[in-house]
């Protein structure tokens, strides 16, 4: 069975100005259980796949299937039950009104869990929380700990698949690691299935089989990570963004 | 030349189990260089830079011996010379972009409106000023992006209308915390670029909180590692792979690497007698 499966995915915004062609003729599979990494320029429509996934740009067009499950206009429950995403900016997707207990309590009791306290703890042991974070509101909490609250959160239904988005962007590398272990762990235990979006390559080509790149809207690329650990991209775009991870050059002018 | 100089600076939060000490006693100097900030998350870093604008909000307190700019102590002057400061001496980049921004207004709108603020500069200037300046921090359509709202932004695009925004007072000094974390590399070297131009042709301070190991090695002069609200250590930035300290030592471990894959990451094992050794000076 296969994860997701988008094929000739395009997803536009009409602003009042312009239209906006984020996602252009996108076809991508992810097998269950397998993990593929969306990398490419900033504003070349990463996040938008990953948020018409989810259900929350309607206008798109083409067919998304994920989980078995051909997508609509509309997602149920059960789909947030299965499917779960990290947003790009934890700031803005916790509620700056709602403690961590709350955050995390509220996803637990919708999705039908009980022992909600026992899961609670557990959830922040997992993503490096201790217990005094609990009852914090995302104000009293530094950029890192926000985002491990938003990965915390994303874990409480048990999910099969997660749309992962910079899910490690704010972490210092030493408590990357460790969420990139417990991902990995996630991922053999439960056969789960990962999309990733991440800049960082290393962080990419560790977690991921496969990697697509994306340039203006469109994957240019898609290739195993053997190929992208050996710096050997086909497309020019992928070898310019291969390139440029090798470390600042100062420019000489 | 010393710009900035911050000696004995401490954060505290009241919270329900006690005071809580964010930053504990930090003390470095800021010339025309890039200084860089690594450390656990956590660690008081954001902190640090908030608490030189004096941006940390209540109930969280400051003190230090002093926090001086050019000689001058930021901590004794009125809010009024305090906003004067902020606008044209010192900025920073925050790390939530898009929750710095105005949510409902276009990001034309509210960066011609700094520029005319704070600049002063005449207002027929100030949209092609702020288009060049989009330009300049590689977004590909500014005529689009000058019209948008923040929410339409992708996420890396949001972080480069602070950086161009936060640039427009030309500020003798910037804090930029994590300004990249968003940014493809590609487009991260030519943001760099601009900030390495700033500090070589005009002496811009520049205060630089990046997770990014290796680019803070490859982009900056010094490096202060910051742990549980301490500076654990300092040292030249192209040293920072010979550290000594074993929590930097353990950073440079986890790292993952394109080069060679591995089965697990390491982890850290941290050692409670980090926090407890006190701070390093970062003094120079
Ligand atoms: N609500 C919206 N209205 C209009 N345009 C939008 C909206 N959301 C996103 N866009 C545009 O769609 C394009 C793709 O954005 P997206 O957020 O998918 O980029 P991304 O690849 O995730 O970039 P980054 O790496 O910077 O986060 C951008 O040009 C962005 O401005
Ligand atoms: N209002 C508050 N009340 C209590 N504690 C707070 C408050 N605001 C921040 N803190 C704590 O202060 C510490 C330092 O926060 P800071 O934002 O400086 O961390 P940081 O080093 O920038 O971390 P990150 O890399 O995750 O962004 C954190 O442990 C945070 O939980
Ligand atoms: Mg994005
Ligand atoms: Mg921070």
């Amino acid at each position: 069975m296969s994860g997701i499966i988008l094929e000739k995915l395009n997803v536009w915004f009409d602003t009042p100005e312009t239209r906006v062609d984020a996602v252009k003729n996108v076809s991508l599979r992810v097998e269950q259980g397998e993990s593929v990494g969306l990398v490419g320029e900033s504003g070349s429509g990463k996040s938008t796949i990953l948020r018409a996934l989810t259900g929350l740009v309607p206008t798109w067009s083409g067919a998304m299937e994920v989980a078995g499950e051909k997508l609509g206009r509309q997602r149920s429950r059960h789909f947030y039950k299965k499917v779960q995403m990290v947003f790009q900016d934890p700031y803005a997707s916790l509620h700056p009104r709602h403690s961590v207990d709350q955050v995390l309590s509220e996803t637990l009791r919708l999705h039908g869990f009980n022992e909600i306290d026992r899961r609670i703890s557990n959830l922040l042991t997992d993503v490096g929380l201790g217990p005094s974070f609990r009852f914090r509101y995302p104000h009293q909490l530094s950029g890192g700990q926000r985002q491990r609250v938003a990965i915390a959160r994303a874990l409480a239904p048990e999910p099969e698949i997660l749309l992962l988005d910079e899910p490690t962007s704010a972490l210092d590398v030493s408590v990357q690691a460790e969420i990139l272990n417990l991902l990995v762990d996630l991922r053999q235990e439960h056969h789960l299935t990962y999309l990733m979006v991440s800049h960082d390559l290393a962080v990419v080509g560790h977690m991921c089989q496969q990697i697509a790149v994306m340039q203006l809207g469109e994957i240019v690329e898609i290739m195993p990570v053997a190929e992208m650990r050996e710096l050997k991209p086909k497309h020019s775009y992928s070898r310019h963004l291969l390139e440029s991870s090798l470390g600042y050059k100062r420019a000489d002018d | 030349m010393t710009r900035l100089d911050v000696e004995n600076l401490w954060v505290k939060f009241p919270t329900r189990n006690g005071i809580f000490d964010a930053v504990r006693g930090v003390s470095f100097s800021l010339g025309e260089e890039r200084l860089g900030i690594v450390g656990e998350s956590g660690s008081g870093k954001s902190m640090t830079g908030r608490a030189i604008l004096r941006l940390i909000r209540k109930p969280g307190q400051v003190t230090a011996n002093h926090i001086s700019l050019d000689g001058e102590d930021l901590l004794k002057l009125s809010e009024r010379k305090m906003r004067s400061v902020r606008g044209q001496h010192i900025s920073m980049i925050m790390q939530d972009p898009k929750f710095s921004l105005n949510p409902v207004m276009t990001v034309g709108e509210q960066m011609m409106e700094s520029y005319t603020l704070q600049v002063k500069g005449p207002r027929f200037q100030a949209k092609d000023k702020v288009l060049e300046m989009l330009d300049a921090v590689a977004i590909r359509d500014p005529g689009r992006v000058f019209n948008a709202y923040p929410h339409e932004l992708s996420g890396g695009m949001g972080q480069r209308v602070m950086i161009a925004m936060m640039l427009i007072p030309d500020p003798d000094i910037l804090i930029a915390d994590e300004p990249t974390s968003a940014l493809d590399v590609s487009v991260q070297m030519q943001v760099l670029n601009i900030l390495d131009k700033l500090v070589r042709d005009r002496g811009m301070g520049l205060i630089f909180i990046s997770h990014d190991l290796n680019l803070v090695s490859s982009f900056c002069d010094r490096v202060l590692i910051m742990y549980a609200g301490r500076i654990v250590e300092a040292c030249a930035a192209d040293k920072l792979h010979e550290a000594k300290h074993p929590y930097t030592q353990g950073l440079l471990k986890s790292l993952p690497r394109l080069d060679s894959p591995q089965e697990r990451l390491e982890v850290l094992d941290r050692d409670p007698a980090w926090a407890e050794t006190d701070s390093v000076s970062g003094v120079t």
